[in-house]
């Protein structure tokens, strides 16, 4: 029944509401330490950008035609995807591996509603969207600099790839997460986590050679990470010519995909859940 | 006297126990370390092949790694993970009383405990390290001679001294602040740009290279890279080490006094 569906994704949105509003209000409790962490989250992306400014000051460009405000433009689109990623599901990672450990995760199993998603989305931080703003005059300023103008149908579909990317980013997170179910303990997901997204830093024409190029493909086909930055980036930096249409199907196969096994994977963790203590 | 050494020998055998049980974990974990240094090979690779190889601030694509390279294994000296926040959260909790009714010195004995979680990390950090610097071998043109090794091992021991201190200090602020982890969070932000991690600093031009040059952070990663790679040289290397120690001094004079009015400043309740 269509209309059955409809109310369930009504009240789904509802509750992620709640929690949104939750999350606010926790964070307006401590302000003090919210601004810090904006303002410290900001510091950090300024600082980046400075680097890159740096090292534009010794070329012209970096790989294939992404010339600096091209860079740019994928740096603010990095920018984008990674805060969406700390604000939504960073600190639920966190906490689902901390849940494993302790056997809280008990509650969330008795709850009636699908607990992944219960999982992945019961914290925001606020403050890690503060980079939005670096993120979006950044892409602003860049965009009136390239020499690529993006037509309306790039415009339009570059929110999509966006969130295709937070996507499979999300999808790589979980099952770093649920992990711990078989590991006992995972206090390394930070680390982890930061080595894995590391790789898609950087356009991926840069990985070229004897070792670049297996490095490209591992990282587009087997573990898409980059994929996540480099299709939206490319869609606005530079013209959409046929070596990029097939990338953004790609794309769209990498999304579905992850998805699907993340969700294997969380269901496979969620069976193998044991408790903990009494 | 003696009974003085005994209790720190005792000291450092038990932190070198302790170190040990975790040893898997740690292998896997240095090498692992070395991933970001793949995506640097790559992104340094693609800047050289964009300005036609042309040398950056003094530095071949080739120094360039290896200046990476030789980062890490200062950077293996000097980082100091969890000090300044373990020595606020003791504050903060109270636990830090545990230090003041015993008739220990608590700098001697972070210091000491810190020394033995190196000395394990080079024992066992030894293998990966070999390996990775075998297999970039291409970028050294060599080893240095002695004299440039032997400044290169003392700049090193003074770049964990001065690690030491100066985030023993950040964590003593916590008598003041009970929350440090903002402080924490701008301290990392800083030391990893200027300390030289993330770049040589001497790419940096005009004003900001002067003031990053001026800065104590520099000690912890880019002067023992540079003194390695011939960078720094003759008269410039001496006053080099010599600045290096006066930091060093510096911070462990303000480590002692900001501990000594701490705990004049220090009360637990409770029990």
């Amino acid at each position: 029944m269509p209309g059955a569906r409809v109310n369930e994704v009504a009240r789904y949105l509802r509750v992620f509401g709640t929690f949104a509003r939750n999350s606010l209000v926790r964070d307006m409790t401590f302000r003090t330490n919210f601004i810090l962490n904006a303002a410290t989250s900001i510091i950090w992306m300024l600082m980046n950008l400075a680097f890159y400014v740096l090292v534009f000051r010794y070329t012209s460009s970096l790989g294939d035609g992404w010339g600096k405000y091209e860079f740019f433009v994928f740096l603010a689109t990095g920018m984008f995807i990674n805060s969406t990623v700390q604000a939504f599901f960073m600190p639920n990672a966190n906490e689902f591996g901390e849940q494993i450990r302790t056997g809280h995760l008990d509650f969330a199993l008795t709850k009636p509603i699908d607990t992944q998603f219960l999982v992945s989305f019961s914290k925001i931080e606020w403050s890690g969207l503060s980079n939005f703003g670096v993120a979006a005059v950044l892409l602003g300023y860049s965009l009136m600099r390239t020499q690529h103008q993006p037509s309306l149908a790039e415009c339009l579909l570059y929110p999509f790839y966006v969130v295709c990317g937070v996507a499979i980013l999300y999808s790589l997170m979980m099952p770093l997460a649920a992990a711990s179910v078989w590991l006992g303990r995972n206090e390394s997901l930070y680390d982890y986590w930061f080595y894995v997204i590391n790789f898609s830093r950087y356009p991926m024409d840069i990985y070229h050679g004897t070792f670049g190029t297996p490095l490209r493909l591992f990282f587009t086909y087997l573990i898409p990470v980059l994929i996540v930055v480099n299709v939206p980036a490319r869609l606005l930096a530079k013209p959409l010519d046929p070596d990029n249409w097939p990338l953004a199907l790609v794309a769209l196969v990498a999304t579905l995909a992850s998805l699907v096994i993340s969700r294997w994977i969380f269901q496979r963790a969620l069976g193998s859940y044991r408790s903990a203590s009494s | 006297m003696y009974a003085r050494v005994q209790t720190w020998w005792t000291v450092l055998a038990i932190s070198l126990s302790e170190r040990l049980v975790y040893r898997g974990d740690f292998a896997l974990g240095t090498l692992m370390r070395f991933l970001p240094f793949v995506t640097q090979i790559f992104l340094w690779a693609a800047v050289f092949e964009a300005n036609g190889n042309q040398p950056i601030a003094g530095y071949t694509y080739e120094n360039f790694m290896a200046y990476f390279l030789l980062t890490q294994v200062a950077r293996a000296f000097s980082s100091m993970p969890g000090l300044a926040s373990n020595i606020a959260l003791d504050i903060r909790n109270g636990t830090i009383k545990k230090y003041l009714i015993q008739p220990i010195d608590m700098v001697g004995f972070l210091l000491l405990k810190r020394v033995a979680h190196k000395l394990v990390y080079y024992l066992v950090a030894a293998a990966p390290f070999a390996l990775v610097f075998y297999l970039a071998r291409g970028f050294f043109g060599g080893w240095p001679d002695p004299a440039v090794v032997a400044a290169f091992i003392a700049s090193l021991v003074m770049s964990f001294l001065l690690g030491f201190f100066l985030e023993a200090t950040i964590g003593m602020v916590g008598f003041w602040f009970l929350e440090v982890s903002s402080l924490l969070f701008v301290y990392m932000l800083f030391s990893f740009f200027f300390s030289g991690h993330m770049f040589p600093i001497d790419m940096l031009p005009g004003f900001w290279g002067q003031f990053v040059q001026a800065l104590p952070l520099k000690y912890l990663a880019y002067f023992p890279a540079a003194v390695f790679l011939g960078k720094v040289s003759g008269q410039e290397l001496v006053n080099g080490l010599i600045v290096q120690a006066a930091w060093v001094l510096f911070f462990a004079a303000t480590c002692r006094l900001t501990f000594h009015y701490g705990v004049k400043r220090y009360s637990a309740f409770g029990g």
